[in-house]
This record gives structure tokens, C-alpha cells and sequence, in this order.
């Protein structure tokens, strides 16, 4: 302690003193301030830039996630159009199927009626045109048969026979 | 990964070259004087001394003519004296306590590194402890200390000045601030925010950072063959536990001197006992602070001086060969110790200020 003591320089504690007080000053005004500030900066530009990217990742999952949405969406709807226009398509085909045999049916029956009709018609003329005819006949026989009075009383012995009979 | 590897390399050439010029300088050293003394040892015990203290010319080495005389090969330094009014003249007066010098009808002679006053015959008069009592002039010599504590600042101001100047071109650091800004970043996230908190460690940053390079490139370099060990005196090393100590007493609250002075929540005699303590460990502190670096720094320079010293001593072919080796992984732990002691001085300083303005919310 005693040497120590006596080696115990007061110019070197001075200069030191004074020395390093300087070379504090001079540090920390074009040394160690700019550093730091620059230092910090750089850590605050990276965590900005982190920040921003992550970010970013999100608004692009996000949009990815929009996307994808949209697709679907479009898709179930393209799906449901096709469905649609297959029903509308498959309901027109049976519609006029149906329409088409109601038509035919009918045309059918029309056509049925009108020969039904027809015959009906048919059968009485051909009736009318058998009476006038068996008429004719029976006139013209009547005529013959009745031409001369022996065979007038011909006619009315064998009807009285007839009665007669009856 | 090269360049690492080039560092490393770089590194074991110097701690060799180191090694081998201080030997070669105790080499000259024992050659020179040991028909003169004889004594080996005390002569090797004498040189380690000497290049631990300070001195006040700038001598890289010194040998003995075949005349007797000595010559000192390096420069004189300013001596700069408080005698009655401002003395200044230069050290190659004093012929490294050879002779007296004598400026302005004073006389003035260099005497175990001090400067005493003395008459025209340059007599040393002791008491009978064997203590000079001659009056010692107020010494504020520019010593090779002072000059190597300015290289070194100027050295700082470039290299950090320049390494801020890169910041401004561009933002990823380039060249040496890839080096030191991993070291900045350090003492800022490690020490100076976790020991003073994220509130107010901005304002020492500056003292930490200057403080840890100042004494690790100081104690690196005074590893080196033309380096001066600076940190080895306990002048400086008190200097700088004094700032330490200043910034701690200035930025003390309110809160950090009541707990000093009236520690709350212990009962009123243990307040009063308490008081004296506290106040003692404030001086304690930074006084360890001092003590630490002074007593860590010497004892290595001490022991690395001796075990190549012994190489000396031993003259054998095995022995010398052994402390080479010896010498050689105590340089390398030197290294390890000069940048220890700089964090260990910056740490317990950021402890010392996180200490004065921490903030109590609750009583204890």
C-alpha cells in the first residue's frame, strides 16, 4: 500500500483525467452518437421491414383466401346454372312430348268422330237409298203383280188364305 | 472464416514476436550489465520493475557502450514542472537520472522515475526510514504514459470516427465496423440495458463504450513489444474509478441516497448503523474498481516478465524451451485477461449507475 501510495503519480492521474475527458467528448460527438443513432435506425428500418412483410403474407393469405372464395363461389354457381338449364331443357323435351301426344290424341280422336260421323251418314243415305230402292222394287213388283185383275185376285185369295190361316 | 483465421494467425505472430524482442531486450539488458552486477536474478527483478513504471523519456531500448556509458535509443519527452511558476524542459536533461539538470538556477534530478530538487551536485538526502526528503516539484511531465494514452485516444477517434462515417454511405457495416459493432451492440444490449435499464442507459452509453476500448486496446497493446503498459498504474486506473465514481454521485436520485443514508423499512438503530456502511460502500466500489484492474494488469505483466526471464536463469536447453511455452500460453491468457478487466470495468460501472438511478416502487 505503502509503494503504491508512493508510486502514485499526480501527472499521470491528470493527463489521464483530462485526456480521457477529451477523448470521451470527442467519442461520443463523432464516434459514438452517430453510431447508435445509424445502429438504431437499422434495427428500426429491419423491424419495420419484418413488420410490413408479415404484413403483406397476411394481405396475400387473406387475398388468396378471397380468391379461392371467389372460385368456389363461381364454380357452385356455374354448377347450379348447368343444373338449371339441364332441368329447363329436360322439362321443355317432356312439355312438348306431352303437348305432342295431347295434339295427336286429339287429332285422333277428331278423326274418329268425323268417320264415326261419316259412317253414320253413310249408313243412312245407303239406308235411304236401300228403302227408295226396295220401294222402287216394290212398286215396280207391285206393278207387275198387279198389272191385270186375275192376278189382283190372285193376290187378294192368297192374302185371304193367309188370314185364314191366321 | 479466412479472415478469422488470418486474425488468429496474425494474433500468435505477434504474441511471438512479442515474446522473443522482450526477451531479446532482457537479453541486452543482462548481457550489459552482468559483469557489472553478477547478480542475474536481481538484475532480471530490477528490469521487470523498471518496465513496469512509467517513465519520463520514450526509450525502446538502452545499451552500454564499450566506454561504460549508456545509450538510450528513443526520444526525450517534455518534462513540465510546477516550481514556483511553469518549468518546462526536455527529459534528455535529466539523462534518465544520470545527471542533474538545471533550468533557471534550479536543479533537478531524476530519482527512482520521480523528480526531486535538488543542489548543483545533484545529492538525494533520506530520513533515517530511507525516505528522500527532498521537495518534490509538481510533476505534470508529458511521461510515456501521457503519450501513449494520447496515441491510443487518436488511435480511437479514427478508427471509431471512420467506422461512423461508413454508416453514412451505407447501412450494413462494412470493414472493421463488422468487427466492432458486434462489440457495441453488446455493451449496449448486455451490459448497459440490463444493469441501468432501458430507460435511462443512453446516457452512458458513451462513458461504456469509451471506457471498454479504451482499457482493452490499452491493455492489448501494452502486450505488444513497442506497447506501454498504461493500465499497470494505479494513477490511471484511479482516474477512471473516479469518473465512475462522479457519474455515480451525480446521477444519484433521491431515491438511491435515502436508501444510503436512511435505509426505509428497518427499524431506527439499524438506520443509523446501516448509514455509515452504505456510505463506506459507495467508496468501496469504485476503489475495487481501481484496485482490480491496477493489481490484475501488474501481476500478469509481472509473472509473464518472469517466467521469460527464467529462461534466462535456467541456461539449459530443456528449462527454456519449457517457459517459452509457459510464457507463450501466459501471453495468450494476457489477452483473454486484457479484454476480462475492460468488461469487467464497463459492467460493474453500468452496475454502479444502474444502482444510482434505479427506481424503488415498493418499500423493502
Amino acid at each position: 500500500m505503502e509503494k503504491l501510495i508512493e508510486q502514485f503519480s499526480f501527472g499521470l492521474f491528470f493527463w489521464q483525467l483530462l485526456l480521457f475527458g477529451i477523448l470521451v467528448y470527442f467519442l461520443k460527438k463523432f464516434a459514438w452518437k452517430p453510431i447508435l443513432t445509424a445502429v438504431q435506425e437499422r434495427e428500426d428500418s429491419i423491424n419495420n421491414a419484418l413488420l410490413s412483410a408479415e404484413k403483406a403474407r397476411i394481405e396475400m393469405q387473406n387475398l388468396q383466401a378471397d380468391n379461392e372464395r371467389i372460385l368456389k363461389e363461381a364454380r357452385s354457381e356455374r354448377d347450379a346454372m348447368l343444373k338449371e338449364a339441364r332441368e329447363i331443357k329436360d322439362k321443355m323435351i317432356s312439355d312438348s312430348k306431352e303437348e305432342a301426344q295431347k295434339q295427336a290424341s286429339k287429332l285422333i280422336e277428331q278423326a274418329k268422330h268425323t268417320i264415326e260421323n261419316e259412317k253414320q251418314a253413310a249408313i243412312v243415305e245407303l239406308k235411304n237409298q236401300v228403302a227408295e230402292l226396295s220401294i222402287n222394287i216394290a212398286e215396280k213388283v207391285l206393278k207387275d203383280e198387279l198389272s191385270s185383275k186375275e192376278k189382283q185376285l190372285k193376290v187378294i185369295d192368297d192374302m185371304l188364305k193367309d188370314m185364314k190361316l191366321n | 472464416m479466412n479472415n478469422i483465421k488470418l486474425i488468429k494467425l496474425s494474433a500468435i505472430l505477434l504474441l511471438m514476436f512479442n515474446v522473443s524482442l522482450n526477451a531479446k531486450e532482457v537479453e541486452t539488458n543482462q548481457k550489459e550489465e552482468h559483469a557489472a552486477s553478477g547478480d542475474l536474478k536481481t538484475e532480471i527483478k530490477e528490469y521487470i520493475n523498471h518496465h513496469l513504471l512509467d517513465s519520463h523519456d520514450f526509450s525502446l531500448y538502452s545499451y552500454t557502450t564499450d566506454s561504460g556509458e549508456h545509450k538510450y535509443v528513443g526520444a526525450p519527452l517534455p518534462v513540465i514542472l510546477w516550481d514556483n511558476g511553469l518549468v518546462v524542459f526536455s527529459s534528455s536533461k535529466l539523462h534518465h537520472g544520470e545527471s542533474v539538470a538545471e533550468v533557471n538556477g534550479n536543479f533537478y534530478k531524476l530519482y527512482h522515475g520521480k523528480i526531486y530538487k535538488t543542489d548543483a551536485a545533484g545529492t538525494i538526502n533520506y530520513d533515517d526510514k530511507h525516505h528522500t526528503i527532498n521537495e518534490k516539484p509538481f510533476d505534470i511531465s508529458i511521461t510515456k504514459n501521457v503519450v501513449f494514452i494520447i496515441l491510443v485516444s487518436l488511435l480511437m477517434i479514427v478508427v471509431f470516427g471512420r467506422m461512423a462515417k461508413s454508416y453514412n454511405s451505407n447501412q450494413a457495416p462494412k470493414g472493421i465496423s463488422k468487427f466492432l459493432e458486434p462489440i457495441i451492440l453488446y455493451i449496449r444490449d448486455d451490459i448497459a440495458i440490463p444493469n441501468i435499464g432501458k430507460k435511462h442507459y443512453q446516457k452512458y452509453m458513451s462513458y461504456l463504450l469509451s471506457i471498454f476500448f479504451f482499457i482493452w486496446i490499452i491493455n492489448l497493446l501494452g502486450l505488444t513489444p513497442l506497447g506501454v503498459n498504461v493500465t499497470n498504474n494505479i494513477a490511471v486506473t484511479f482516474a477512471l474509478a473516479l469518473l465512475t465514481y462522479l457519474i455515480t454521485f451525480f446521477s444519484g436520485t433521491k431515491d438511491y441516497w435515502k436508501h444510503i443514508f436512511w435505509m426505509p423499512g428497518v427499524p431506527t438503530p439499524m438506520k443509523v448503523i446501516l448509514a455509515p456502511i452504505e456510505l463506506l460502500g459507495t467508496f468501496i466500489k469504485p476503489f475495487s474498481l481501481m484496485i482490480r484492474l491496477y493489481a490484475n494488469i501488474t501481476a500478469g505483466h509481472i509473472v509473464l516478465m518472469s517466467i521469460i526471464g527464467l529462461m534466462f536463469v535456467f541456461k539449459s536447453w530443456i528449462g527454456s524451451s519449457l517457459s517459452f511455452g509457459l510464457a507463450f500460453a501466459l501471453a495468450l491468457l494476457e489477452l483473454l485477461v486484457a479484454a476480462l478487466q475492460a468488461y469487467i470495468f464497463t459492467m460493474l460501472s453500468a452496475l454502479y449507475f444502474g444502482m444510482a438511478v434505479e427506481e424503488h416502487d415498493e418499500h423493502h
